[in-house]
């Protein structure tokens, strides 16, 4: 009895130093600040906004997670979201009407097979990730310049119930939160409940101790690096539809938009630690600041700057509380 | 000897006569643009191609793989060690592209800036897509006319320091200082630097943090269609009119259905293709690049070089091109 009442006490310490909690704190703290210089900003149409405009680079954040805690990194992750939305723009600007899930799947299985090409070079080719992605980076975007020969793909170009994919609901959700939703949960169960996924936090933690303990770590390679290919593939599509324009400097930068989610959602970047609820928060943060920056209507020129400084602030506040905690437990024993 | 200096005369003679016509036809002017993957550029490209297809000179096209500086001095450096005889620019920064080029024309290569200008230290003739004045005031008056001259009106433009857009800007400020826009107001200007998730949230935030806006101005392609888009997810179309400049094809979808009533851009390929003929004239003497001469630039008839009233000479292409519900289907899948 006294176990069990010690472990639960140890499991809700755990909790409250877990990233999320700062987190969720540093939102709430964020929206009463805004709210204050503009009450505008408070309204459940502009959560709206906010959670949809996070939605994509929610989703493409996993796969940096997941690759980021095996020790890696994706640069290839805006790339490769741009070209798989441009070939699927591309087939419907070529006349064929698709089904527009079917061009979801579509795009998913061609940053799928981008996805493996990472995989087989940072696997077979034994290429460090930041060099081998560096080079798929540029070969996926000149990909994009040769199939769409730099020209775009507009709107009048596209089916209108592909335009309408991002604009629909399912129960009365917004399909672009409900497709991240989904995936959500999906990862969730996958990174903390399978074998395979528990091994992936393993191979981040100590490279040498999970080959001695048997895990296939090539095998957690082409899984995570492909997977991260597929969800980057379903982002392209999805951002053809929301935008409704495919063009060939689509998402450039991108990836930096998925490192700050996953930094913010306390990813380590040395690898190991990470879950995917910390780096969902993250993506709503730093959506939210781009849009409180915007309600505000602050200087242009200051928007940049204020950006970096706020993300800098939320990850330091993190590192303060976490150490307060960790002293207050030494205390205590 | 005779036989000796016969050969060697011989070899002079022949190596003019195979030098003279590669000298006197075989120019190589090179087009360098803001960034690759732009349909308005490609258009630019098409009409250089048309006026090399018609003169007879060798087309070369640059553009870096983003909009920066940087890539566009990296490619005028390869131009010249390139030996190129003419560098048509448009430039995405006024001052920092004039060291290089100025190397450029020190080693006797003629620059022509079309589209986005360089300073004039940086060029000889500058193609101004129409009266920067004329754009400006034009763009006002659009949008007075489609919300009745009455109510909030913001700027979208593309990054702060494009120099075409800020001028456009500065001619809008000038235009709503007239009586008959006393009913409206600017209530902001920001910047969606041409990336198209940047500029829908720049948008969504102005329509949150202006209610009552009625108006939006985005004297750029990306972001106009990428306004047209927030208008249209916000279920504003009919409350919040648009205008600008942009290509048909990208605005074609939203003023067919009424998103944007009319927008207005002047026509790239004629751009590249005058542009085109104002360096090939610079190169056969045809033009000295004074002010008063007259260039004679193909299907397009004639231009008068003038003052640019900054220091430098330009040529003026002509007003611009107004697309609305009459005529986009014509042009949407022109450029």
């Amino acid at each position: 009895m006294a176990r069990t009442a010690e472990k639960r006490r140890f499991a809700f310490s755990n909790l409250s130093s877990k990233r999320e909690t700062s987190l969720v704190i540093f939102i709430l703290v964020l929206i009463l600040g805004v709210t204050l210089r503009s009450p505008r900003f408070f309204s459940l149409a502009n959560f709206h906004d906010i959670l949809l405009d996070s939605a994509i680079v929610a989703i493409a954040s996993i796969g940096q997670m997941m690759v980021v805690m095996t020790g890696g990194i994706d640069l290839s992750v805006g790339s490769g979201l741009a070209l798989s939305g441009m070939l699927v723009g591309l087939v419907y600007k070529g006349g064929l009407g698709l089904n527009p899930f079917l061009a979801l799947l579509l795009g998913g299985l061609i940053g799928l097979v981008l996805g493996s090409i990472n995989s087989v070079l940072v696997v077979k080719g034994k290429i460090p990730p930041i060099i081998a992605t560096l080079g798929t980076m540029s070969i996926y975007r000149g990909l994009i310049f040769l199939a769409s020969k730099g020209q775009w793909v507009s709107a009048h170009e596209m089916p209108s119930y592909f335009i309408r994919l991002a604009r629909g609901t399912v129960l009365g959700i917004p399909n672009l939160i409900f497709i991240a939703g989904l995936l959500y949960i999906i990862f969730y169960y996958f990174l903390s409940h399978t074998k395979t996924g528990r091994e992936v936090y393993a191979v981040g933690g100590n490279l040498q101790a999970a080959m001695v303990a048997g895990i296939n770590t090539d095998k957690i390679n082409y899984i995570v690096y492909s997977a991260t290919g597929f969800l980057y593939g379903l982002c392209g599509v999805l951002w053809v539809s929301r935008f409704a324009s495919a063009q060939p400097d689509t998402a450039t930068g991108f990836e930096f938009s998925t490192v700050t989610a996953i930094v913010l959602g306390g990813v380590s970047v040395s690898g190991g630690t990470g879950r995917v609820t910390g780096v969902l928060l993250g993506a709503v943060l730093s959506s939210m600041i781009e849009n409180a920056l915007n309600v505000t209507q602050t200087n242009p020129f200051w928007k940049l700057a204020i950006q970096g400084i706020v993300i800098l602030i939320a990850v330091a506040m993190d590192q303060i509380v976490r150490r307060r905690k960790k002293t207050k437990v030494v205390r205590e024993q | 000897m005779m036989k000796k200096r016969l050969l060697v005369v011989g070899i002079l003679l022949l190596t003019l006569v195979m030098a003279f016509p590669a000298y006197a036809q075989d120019f190589t002017i090179a087009m360098v643009v803001k960034g690759a993957g732009n349909p308005f550029f490609e258009a630019c490209r098409r009409g250089g191609e048309e006026a090399a297809a018609e003169l007879g000179f060798n087309f070369i096209f640059q553009a870096p793989a983003t909009p920066t500086s940087e890539g566009q001095i990296e490619l005028i450096d390869a131009l010249i060690a390139q030996q190129v005889d003419a560098i048509l620019v448009s430039a995405n920064d006024p001052d920092a592209l004039v060291p290089v080029l100025r190397r450029a024309m020190d080693r006797g290569i003629t620059v022509v800036a079309f589209d986005s200008g360089v300073a004039p230290a940086g060029r000889h003739l500058f193609l101004n897509q129409a009266d920067m004045e004329l754009i400006g005031r034009m763009q006002v008056q659009m949008i007075a006319e489609m919300i009745d001259y009455e109510g909030e009106i913001a700027i979208l433009s593309a990054t702060s320091t494009m120099a075409n857009q800020n001028v456009w800007i500065s001619w809008m400020l000038q235009e709503l200082t007239k009586p008959e826009y006393e009913k409206m107001e600017l209530v902001g200007i920001v910047y969606g630097d041409d990336l198209r998730e940047k500029s829908y949230n720049e948008a969504l935030g102005l329509f949150r943090s202006r209610p009552n806006l009625r108006g939006i101005i985005s004297p750029t392609t990306v972001g106009l269609a990428a306004t047209a888009r927030a208008i249209e997810d916000q279920g504003l179309s009919g409350k919040v009119a648009l205008t600008g400049l942009g290509l048909p094809s990208e605005m074609a979808e939203y003023i067919r259905n009424g998103t944007s009533e009319a927008i207005a851009l002047w026509n790239p390929i004629d751009l590249g293709y005058v542009s085109s003929y104002m360096a090939h004239a610079m190169l056969t003497g045809a033009i000295k690049g004074e002010a008063g001469e007259i260039v004679n630039v193909g299907r397009m008839g004639e231009r008068e070089i003038v003052a640019d009233g900054s220091g430098g000479l330009e040529v003026l292409l002509g007003a611009p091109f107004v697309f609305d519900i009459n005529n986009i289907d014509e042009w949407a899948d022109v450029y």
